[in-house]
């Protein structure tokens, strides 16, 4: 049986057979960039036609249907358009950040991909800070926005780019806190810990109530931060054109666009490693049988199937709810999501003290 | 009590949201519902919504009789000078009797805001639901809509 992490020791071994250590690394950094550049490409055609078809469904509508069997090959017709088209810089814009922003963007998407384990011991990097880092690295991504809001020299992206920071900033908070709520229940903030301290039942179905207000919690942040409606209002088309990215076109569009589902795929792959398990098997409690049976189902299947049932959920509210306006957005916040999740962490701070949870 | 209004603004809100996320996941498990029609593909089998309108048509019947009185009232109703009516004077019985000779429509004003239709207070004119109206000739949309030789019904005032 074949899985990803013998696929990767099987390529170490051949490698270091052949070259020496560091020829070794090199060729394993090489072959590591290319299969995340990789990723994210599949990521973005298989993202971007999902959701239109999802929006579709759920609008009942139909959605692309004419390229390909069932319309299923519009994002590669869309790239393909992308690609040809001519990436303009304004005059007055300010050329070195204006061209700089959209890799700024790309590059923090790729190195929050560093910590995430996709399968059974295969990970780019388990850091012993983990989910530390993701949080950290991941507010680098409002610079992005603000770089490209500021050096397009337009009002429309100026404004997006600043009610971006604004919103990013607030939502960090209760993304954090819903965070530490898992952080203080498994006592690690390494990933690979976390992942293996649900291997009796995922922090969700172990972590009572407070588990489940801090996944919501933890929803609701992360589609915050990753700009997505009902919080959109750094791009909000009705109001701002197309916000930060009004003056963008061609590939450096494309590779904003790109990174905002790369984004959702990421925090949605956070959320499932922190609340629903990671790759780790559904598993109740004792039951050897059952919990063996699930295991025939391989690691990586059960992490990408929990990620892509949480990126569905994010394109649901997407396409259900109205966009909120700047003070509604940040009443949210600062009046109902951070004191629910901090008087969540005390809840579940007493829990795992007491040891009520599973 | 503001304590027992937050809590009860959280769970009205959480209410709220899960009744709109419920009616979302339904249409998007329930395919048959669908309401895109594929235009030119079902040009035969096209179903078009009972209140859609396409252009300002005036019935006749078999005796090629209209109930239009020339009134003008459509005239006085339109926000666009889409439609004009021309009249003239029918002798009848010795009498001068007000009659339409023409009843022009500009179709390429229209807005299709359906106040003619209510205004007509004998119900002469109706919206049909033909939509394919692109010509090459702008003055192909200038339309009469009385038929040649058509007389008021009897008894319409």
């Amino acid at each position: 049986m074949w899985s990803f992490s013998e696929i990767a020791n099987s390529i170490h071994e051949w490698l270091s057979k052949t070259f020496n250590p560091t020829w070794t690394l090199i060729f394993e950094m090489v072959i590591a960039g290319v299969a995340v550049i990789g990723l994210f490409a599949l990521l973005g055609l298989v993202l971007v036609i999902m959701e239109r078809k999802v929006s579709a469904w759920m609008q009942i509508r139909l959605g692309p249907n004419r390229v390909g069997p069932k319309g299923m090959l519009q994002s590669l017709a869309d790239t393909v358009k992308l690609i040809v088209k001519e990436g303009l810089t304004p005059n007055g814009a300010d050329k070195i950040m204006f061209n700089l922003a959209p890799f700024i963007a790309m590059i923090v998407a790729m190195l929050l991909l560093a910590p995430i384990a996709f399968a059974k011991n295969f990970q780019l990097w388990d850091l012993n800070i983990g989910v530390l880092y993701v949080s950290a690295v991941s507010s680098i991504m409002v610079i992005s926005i603000l770089i490209a809001g500021w050096s397009s020299n337009n009002k429309y992206s100026l404004l997006g780019a600043m009610r971006s920071g604004a919103q990013i900033v607030s939502y960090e908070l209760s993304a954090g806190l819903s965070i530490l709520a898992i952080v203080v229940l498994s006592g690690s903030l390494q990933v690979s810990d976390i992942i293996n301290s649900q291997a009796d039942g995922w922090w969700i179905f172990k972590g009572h109530i407070p588990a489940i207000i801090a996944f919501i919690t933890f929803i609701i942040a992360v589609t915050a931060e990753t700009n997505r409606a009902p919080f959109d209002l750094a791009e909000a088309e009705s109001e701002l054109t197309a916000g930060f990215h009004t003056e963008y076109s061609g590939m450096k569009f494309a590779l904003f666009f790109l990174a905002e589902y790369v984004n959702v795929f990421i925090v949605c792959a956070i959320g499932a490693t922190l609340f629903l398990g990671g790759w780790m098997p559904f598993h109740i409690g004792n039951w050897t049988g059952f919990n063996h049976a699930m295991d025939y189902i391989p690691s990586s299947i059960w992490f990408f199937g929990k990620t892509f049932f949480l990126i569905f959920v994010i394109m649901w509210f997407r396409w259900t709810f109205p966009r909120l306006r700047i003070d509604q957005l940040l009443n949210l916040e600062w009046k109902y999501l951070l004191p629910i999740s901090m008087i969540n962490l005390l809840l579940v701070t007493v829990m795992a003290i007491l040891k009520w949870h599973f | 009590m503001a304590v027992g209004k937050y809590i009860k603004d959280v769970f009205g809100v959480v209410k709220s949201l899960a009744t709109g996320m419920k009616r979302t996941l339904y249409y998007f498990f329930h395919h048959k519902e669908i309401i895109t029609q594929e235009y030119p593909d079902n040009r035969d089998t096209l179903v078009l919504p009972e209140r859609f309108k396409g252009e300002v048509v005036m019935p006749h019947d078999e005796k090629n009789e209209h109930r239009c009185t020339g009134c003008q009232a459509c005239e006085l109703a339109c926000p666009n000078g889409t439609i004009k009516v021309i009249t003239k004077f029918d002798m009848i019985d010795g009498k001068k009797k007000k009659a339409i000779d023409k009843l022009v429509y500009h179709l390429e004003l229209c807005t299709m805001c359906n106040l003619c239709i209510e205004a007509c207070p004998s119900d002469a004119i109706k919206m049909a639901q033909t939509f394919e109206h692109s010509v090459f000739d702008r003055n192909k949309l200038i339309k009469v809509l009385n038929n040649p030789g058509s007389k008021i019904m009897e008894g319409v005032e």
